[in-house]
């Protein structure tokens, strides 16, 4: 059996893609590359594998990765709404953009975006012990980045030539996890919930391996994403709701 | 001017002559009602919630426990309840919290339904005697099958047919997370479903290590918090539930205080030990029928195509719609969780006055999905308020596949449905972590008492079922002509289409 395996994703129903790839990572391979992707849903949905590489050379549809466990994903070209849904384990690369939801409830592995998200990235993203999810996306994220954060780690570069978060609910119910961003948020963009610090030198130290790692990933000169200042949005409370009830 | 102190909820007296200083009193009660004294057991009574844990472990019955003591002037209007939700809102500016079910005295609809039974011209029959069919599978049927025929006479079926759940008897154990109730708790509930052969959902709270040897008879729960959710735990369950409401708390979500995430449930949900577990009100993913329908596709796709997924909705105005979208969706069974389902704790005014009851969303989902033509493209599930074997048949009458039943199981466990479920200091160690209270609990031996309910219940279908003629469970389902209502108006006889009673 050959390591590396190339499917053409033509006109293929999304259920006959996800079989051809779980056949693939069963009979052992490492490699997988899906041309002519066209909106497929829900590619490598459930999928494990340690080193597996599946590269998607087209536009995926909605849900990339849900549920994965294990494998890496390089999309050439934009993803749609949700890659990296409830993932638990892996990365995502995306060269392009992606769309709303991004790394939905992740739980563990790395998501990157070259370019910018739409709204509600980070959405829900959680940690446990080892567990932490990573999400770095290289342009702008819209409104309500990060709500319902509850662990993990969320990071904003700006490099697309627009502010990185310029609308609002940045953070809105947050309530584990932080926030990095290349400059500040306007402070009336932050969500209930949230506050905003300037990230200090040890953070800064902390962000760097990952910061180097995404520019590694998609060729770009780190030096000055390294020399910038950032802001780190975190939780006000870890305990957002503690003072909204009474007994009967 | 204060409020003051309100009158007692309930008054705790002891018998002195039969009182026999033992103390058991004292260490069961978990809410600090009782102190000992060389001479006495002296009582803080404003403490009390009525669990009767007390009563239950008194060895000679000195114990009574008096609700209302003090009377307030009565109105119709200004009710104890209202005056006391008034006078805490007072003082705390806050949402009223509360356990258990609905608690206001709305019309039981089960109570105005009646069931029929033969006489004479078609004769009833002997469950003792003739066999009763109870087993019913749970999922999509085909609407049509294709067969071809051999030369040998053999019959191969070329229809492909979606994965069903087999159940023994139409009654299964909801959604009860683990941090909800104790760990004990759904390990009785576990061992109980898996001896009969019928099924209990998870809820959102994981699965338990422990319980993996019993997952093939547990529906794992799929919530907006997706707590406890990967690929394994997906895997792990016999179906999957997608949960998007609950008749406890209509449109809004669930927020389970830190102080009940301990090590244990921190693990299983996959959350810090002593954070919020936050379940928004709407799934992040999920804003409209089509988003729903990508969430259980993605399930089946993931779990690939082997497993029934479901969707539990609240009942709500427009439950028959919304069924009728799922039915749609690649869904292979609607929940329906009626506006008396329970919970351990939901803000009173939701609880008490959002959603409808579970016989009239039951009979209108079931009458759309036939007008629509696609009644076989999923089971109806009925929960919230499900009280005794009569409720099972009735609602199956009414068009429901199976019930699930929650409050029943507990009860059957020892709750006295105190209501107080949110405190966390539940005496009978179901709605607890404290392992001093949960190891109250033991699994062997009130999953026997879960066992044995189910048991009594299905023997009272059986008879039900045998007393109106009927021997298979598939010809009580939608059987409203077994149906008569007694003292309901004409606009819930037409929604219910069921006859009065004497028609």
């Amino acid at each position: 059996m050959t390591t590396s395996v190339r499917i053409d994703a033509k006109d293929l129903h999304y259920t006959s893609l996800n079989q051809q790839i779980r056949a693939a990572i069963a009979a052992g391979a490492k490699e997988i590359v899906i041309d002519n992707v066209l909106g497929q849903r829900f590619i490598g949905d459930g999928i494990r594998g340690e080193g597996v590489t599946l590269t998607i050379n087209g536009v995926p549809g909605g849900d990339l990765a849900m549920f994965m466990s294990g494998p890496t994903i390089i999309v050439h070209g934009n993803a749609d709404h949700a890659p990296g849904n409830t993932m638990d384990k892996g990365s995502i690369i995306i060269h392009g953009s992606a769309g709303d939801a991004v790394a939905h409830s992740m739980r563990g592995g790395r998501v990157y975006v070259r370019d910018n998200i739409g709204y509600r990235g980070g959405i829900h993203m959680k940690q446990y012990t080892d567990k932490r999810p990573i999400l770095v996306v290289g342009g702008a994220a819209r409104a309500f980045l990060g709500e319902y954060m509850a662990g993990g780690l969320l990071i904003v570069l700006g490099l697309t030539g627009i502010p990185p978060l310029e609308e609002r609910g940045v953070g809105s119910g947050i309530h584990g996890g932080e926030i990095f961003v290349r400059g500040m948020v306007d402070k009336n963009n932050l969500g209930v919930g949230a506050q905003q610090m300037p990230a200090t030198e040890e953070q800064k130290t902390m962000i760097k391996p990952i910061i180097e790692d995404f520019a590694r990933t998609f060729g770009i000169d780190p030096t000055r994403l390294l020399l910038s200042d950032y802001s780190r949005i975190s939780p006000a409370s870890a305990r957002p709701f503690a003072n909204k009830y009474t007994w009967e | 001017m204060t409020i003051g102190s309100i009158p007692l909820r309930y008054k705790v007296e002891i018998d002195p002559d039969q009182c026999m200083l033992c103390g058991r009193c004292v260490e069961n009660c978990s809410y600090g009602v009782f102190r000992k004294d060389s001479d006495a057991i002296r009582v803080n009574s404003r403490n009390c919630v009525a669990c009767h844990r007390c009563t239950a472990f008194c060895p000679r019955d000195a114990i009574s426990i008096y609700e209302k003591p003090t009377d307030y002037r009565s109105h119709p209007v200004w009710t104890r309840e209202v005056r006391e939700n008034i006078f805490n809102q007072a003082k705390t500016g806050k949402i009223i919290l509360a356990g258990m079910g609905n608690a206001l005295p709305y019309p039981i609809i089960f109570d105005r339904l009646v069931l029929d039974a033969c006489q004479v011209t078609n004769p009833s029959i002997d469950p003792l005697r003739e066999p009763m069919e109870l087993r019913t599978y749970l999922g999509k049927k085909p609407s049509s099958l294709s067969l071809k025929e051999s030369p040998t006479g053999d019959v191969e079926l070329l229809t492909k047919l979606s994965p069903n759940l087999q159940i023994e008897t139409p009654i299964m154990v909801g959604h009860m997370s683990y941090g909800a109730i104790s760990l004990n708790a759904q390990t009785a509930l576990a061992k109980a479903v898996s001896r009969i052969g019928t099924f209990m959902g998870t809820g959102e709270g994981g699965l338990h290590e422990s319980l993996y040897p019993y997952q093939k008879n547990m529906i794992v729960q799929v919530a907006s918090g997706r707590f406890g959710v990967d690929i394994n735990y997906l895997e792990r369950g016999a179906a999957i539930e997608i949960k998007i409401g609950q008749g406890a708390k209509p449109g809004i979500g669930g927020h389970l205080p830190g102080e009940k995430v301990c090590a244990d449930v921190s693990c299983t949900r996959m959350i810090p030990e002593g954070s919020d577990a936050i379940s928004p009100a709407p799934h992040h993913d999920i804003y409209s029928i089509e988003d729903l329908k990508q969430l259980v596709r993605g399930l089946k796709e993931a779990t690939e195509w082997k497993k029934p997924v479901f969707v539990k909705i609240a009942a709500v105005h427009n439950s028959a719609a919304i069924a009728a979208g799922i039915a749609r969706s690649s869904a292979d069974a609607v929940v329906i969780d009626g506006f008396r389902g329970g919970t351990g704790a939901a803000p009173r005014v939701f609880r008490d006055h959002v959603g409808i009851p579970i016989e009239a969303a039951v009979a209108s989902v079931d009458a759309k999905l036939r007008q629509q033509g696609i009644r076989n493209k999923v089971s109806i599930i009925a929960s919230g308020g499900i009280r005794e074997s009569a409720d099972v048949a009735k609602i199956i009458c009414l068009g429901a596949d199976a019930v699930y039943i929650g409050t029943s199981a507990l009860v059957a466990m020892g709750c006295r449905v105190c209501g107080t479920c949110y405190r966390g200091q539940c005496a009978w160690g179901i709605a607890t972590q404290k392992p001093e209270l949960t190891m109250r609990l033991d699994p062997d031996i009130e999953s026997v008492q879960v066992e044995n309910l189910i048991q009594g219940w299905t023997l009272e279908l059986a008879e039900l079922m045998g007393a109106a003629g009927i021997n298979s469970i598939e010809s009580l389902r939608g059987n409203r002509d077994r149906l008569r209502g007694y003292m309901l108006d004409e606009g819930l006889l037409n929604v219910l289409d069921v006859k009065t009673v004497g028609a």
